[in-house]
């Protein structure tokens, strides 16, 4: 069974059609690509998926592990298993980044009808982890992505990937403003999680990513659909053309 | 957005839970104030002459003055002849020594409220001077704290006990004629607590009493005195609830401390009283005069204060800095939600050298709820190098609240620093999203925004406290987005 199956979805942002009948679907263990011109629709899918409040699904349908995912509430789709991996991750001052951590683990392990952890458990699961990101422990004691430089909001939205271990993770252009170095780490976080069992959706601008990040789909979302499927080899040809080839070819059709 | 319009009508809907009435027969005086009053009530006390003269002073005084119309709140005139300046438990003849002696019926209120008064004495090693409504009736840890040389009791035993330390520092702080609520409290006030710490003793526990208001129309009048002498270092914990009523009830409370050289003291409240309901029908007034004296230089004095009940609360707890190298500090929490009014802040007044103060504030306004941050930071001639820092923030949560601040600097000493920062904000729809999308529900989202919005004025509440704290926020806040 497909982890998810999207079809004909059509969206809305404030009264505008973003997405205009997109298909796709992801297998379980599948990494898809998704890349595009700006304005396509990229974000807008990451959103919609997430189940963002002013995002709107006007026809189509999104199955999640075979149920309807319309339906649910932000934090029902997390807890089912989808995780969001931020563009541009959000600050919450006063909040520390421990405490958010261990309070969307324990929600998540609530809902599966597991126990919560304790701090020491959380610490002996979250160190692993660190090490991985390459981040400090002070890193955990300051407010959600307060004061974070842009390559450490990044970090801290694959940590907490790591940490919730979702099914299905979908990271919106990640690979935005990071340097090579802070690339790899956030590549190496990332890989470490693929699994046989587990999907991903990788928005990006950049076949860079993919070369750190080996994708088995790589698709072209032009006009708010998908324009053109292919595998690894797309992405580079795209690396080479750009977009206008393919979004011409759309339209031609 | 809808969701947040049906979030705050539930928030606006929350009940208060520590809403009921204790069945016990009262003493009270018949409503009305005049000489005779005054005469009674300290009669009934036994108290000294000069303690009588004092009242009568006062109550002379507040003849004179006139209700303060300055704060940023509203409500029906108060007509202090409709209140009775008096009531007590009947058992008061023979108050008890003990818990054992205490009116069952009491401690049984104490339960509902979730204070297990001797458990929670034992666990946490606090000396607890309950006091209900006008005279205490139960103190703890008496015999640990003498040896120790503290006197920590009711206002009325130290009168009794203690006279000179009385009449040496009552109203040392807060002048006979400081203001029209303090003038009335000193007239009539029945009794509170009184601490004194001894010259450099470090007060081997926390301090701590539970206020309560229960008799219909009878205005509460605490007075509060804690004294540390020179090198001592105390932490004195006031919390409260009250019973759900539909008529107001007027509380007009007046706290004072006194650090004398190298001293400290820290006082923390968490106030939950009665708000009224969801039409502002009922709630507390509460109009409090605290005051801090840092007399001695090096002397601290900290206040923590999260506020997060009363119809209307009136309160700006202050620090006189006039020992050289003195330090005042003010924390705040005000929640303001539903038809609550809070005008509340602090008042540094520096005159020694080097005196240096903190003000951190936190505003939280939700349903119609009005926040008023109210804050006076002078410096005088003489206060050579003196520093202020304050950090005056507000949360609104929902679109009918309001958040006001009204800051007052007035520096006549050019060697002074002082910096101000305010911030305004909402709980933003990202932040809540970004919570959801980890699992978060949204009312686990906003308690721990909120708290975190909080941390830094918790941050200073001592441990028990801390949590309390926290749970009242999330109590009080269930449900609330912006």
């Amino acid at each position: 069974m497909n982890i998810l199956e999207i079809e004909k979805l059509h969206a809305t942002v404030g009264g505008k059609e973003i997405l205009k009948g997109l298909d796709l679907c992801v297998g379980p263990g599948e990494v898809h690509a998704i890349m595009g011109p700006n304005g396509s629709g990229k974000s807008t899918l990451a959103q919609v998926l997430a189940g963002r409040d002013d995002y709107e699904v006007t026809s189509g349908s999104i199955r999640f592990k075979g149920a309807d995912l319309v339906e649910l509430a932000p934090e029902e789709r997390a807890c089912a298993g989808l995780f969001l991996a931020f563009q541009y991750p959000i600050e919450i001052p006063g909040v520390n980044n421990t405490y958010l951590l261990k309070a969307a683990l324990n929600a998540q392990r609530k809902s599966r009808g597991e126990t919560e952890v304790d701090a020491f458990e959380f610490m002996r699961l979250i160190k692993d982890k660190m090490k991985v990101m390459q981040i400090s422990e002070e890193f955990l004691h300051r407010s959600v992505n307060e004061g974070f430089s842009g390559g450490e909001k990044k970090r801290n939205e694959v940590l907490q990937m790591l940490l919730l271990e979702p099914q299905l993770a979908v990271l919106d252009e990640t690979d935005s403003g990071l340097d090579v170095d802070a690339l790899k780490v956030v590549a190496a976080g990332v890989n470490s999680l693929r699994d046989p069992k587990r999907s991903m959706i990788l928005v990006t601008h950049y076949e860079r990513l993919l070369e750190l990040i080996e994708p088995d789909f790589v698709h072209v979302l032009a006009g708010g659909k998908i324009v053109k499927s292919g595998d690894r080899s797309l992405a580079r040809e795209l690396d080479a053309r750009g977009y206008d080839w393919i979004t011409q070819q759309a339209a031609a059709v | 957005m809808a969701t947040e319009s049906r979030q705050i009508a539930d928030l606006v809907k929350q009940k208060y839970q520590h809403g009921f009435i204790t069945d016990i027969e009262q003493d009270t005086v018949p409503p009305g104030l005049d000489e005779s009053v005054i005469r009674l009530i300290s009669a009934k006390k036994g108290e000294p002459k000069f303690l009588l003269d004092w009242r009568l002073k006062a109550f002379e005084l507040w003849q004179t003055l006139t209700e303060p119309a300055w704060a940023h709140v509203n409500y029906t005139p108060i007509d202090y002849q409709s209140i009775s300046y008096f009531s007590a438990p009947k058992s008061q003849a023979d108050a008890p020594k003990s818990l054992d002696e205490v009116d069952p019926k009491l401690l049984e209120t104490y339960d509902k409220l979730g204070i297990p008064l001797h458990e929670r004495a034992r666990l946490a090693g606090v000396a607890v001077d309950a006091v209900f409504d006008s005279v205490s009736v139960a103190t703890t840890f008496k015999g640990k704290l003498s040896e120790a040389g503290v006197i920590f009791c009711s206002f009325s035993e130290a009168v009794r006990e203690h006279p000179a330390l009385v009449e040496q520092y009552l109203g040392t702080v807060v002048p006979l004629r400081d203001n029209f609520f303090s003038a009335l409290n000193s007239a009539v006030f029945s009794d509170g607590s009184f601490v004194y710490v001894p010259k450099g003793v470090r007060c081997p526990m926390e301090l701590s009493t539970y206020f309560r208001i229960n008799a219909a129309n009878t205005g509460q009048f605490e007075r509060t005195l804690v004294i540390a002498d020179e090198g001592s270092h105390v932490s004195y914990l006031e919390g409260c609830t009250a019973p759900m009523r539909d008529e107001n009830q007027l509380h007009a409370a007046v706290v004072e401390l006194v650090a004398l050289d190298d001293a400290e003291i820290k006082y923390s409240t968490v106030q939950n009283w009665y708000p009224g309901d969801e039409n502002g029908v009922g709630g507390i007034y509460n109009f409090v005069t605290k005051r801090g004296d840092c007399r001695g230089t090096n002397s601290k004095i900290s206040w923590t204060q999260v506020e997060t009940g009363s119809a209307i609360t009136w309160k700006y707890p202050s620090c006189v800095l006039r020992g050289d190298n003195s330090v005042g500090e003010f924390y705040s929490v005000a929640v303001a939600n539903n038809c609550q009014q809070a005008d509340t802040g602090t008042k540094m007044i520096h005159i020694g050298k080097n005196t240096r103060s903190t003000i951190i504030s936190k505003g939280i306004s939700a349903g119609r709820g009005q926040n008023a941050y109210r804050g006076l930071v002078r410096f005088m001639p003489t206060a050579k190098n003196a520093r202020n820092y304050t950090q005056c923030d507000s949360l609104l949560l929902g679109d009918q609240c309001g958040a006001h601040t009204f800051p007052y600097i007035e520096s006549r000493e050019p060697s002074g620093r002082i910096e101000h920062e305010a911030t305004t904000s909402k709980i933003s729809d990202d932040q809540l999203f970004y919570c959801r999308q980890r699992g978060l529900s949204e009312e686990d989202a906003v308690n721990m925004i909120v708290n975190g919005f909080c941390r830094r004025v918790f941050q200073n509440l001592p441990m028990e406290f801390a949590v309390e704290a926290q749970n009242l926020m999330n109590v009080s806040l269930e449900g609330a987005i912006g």
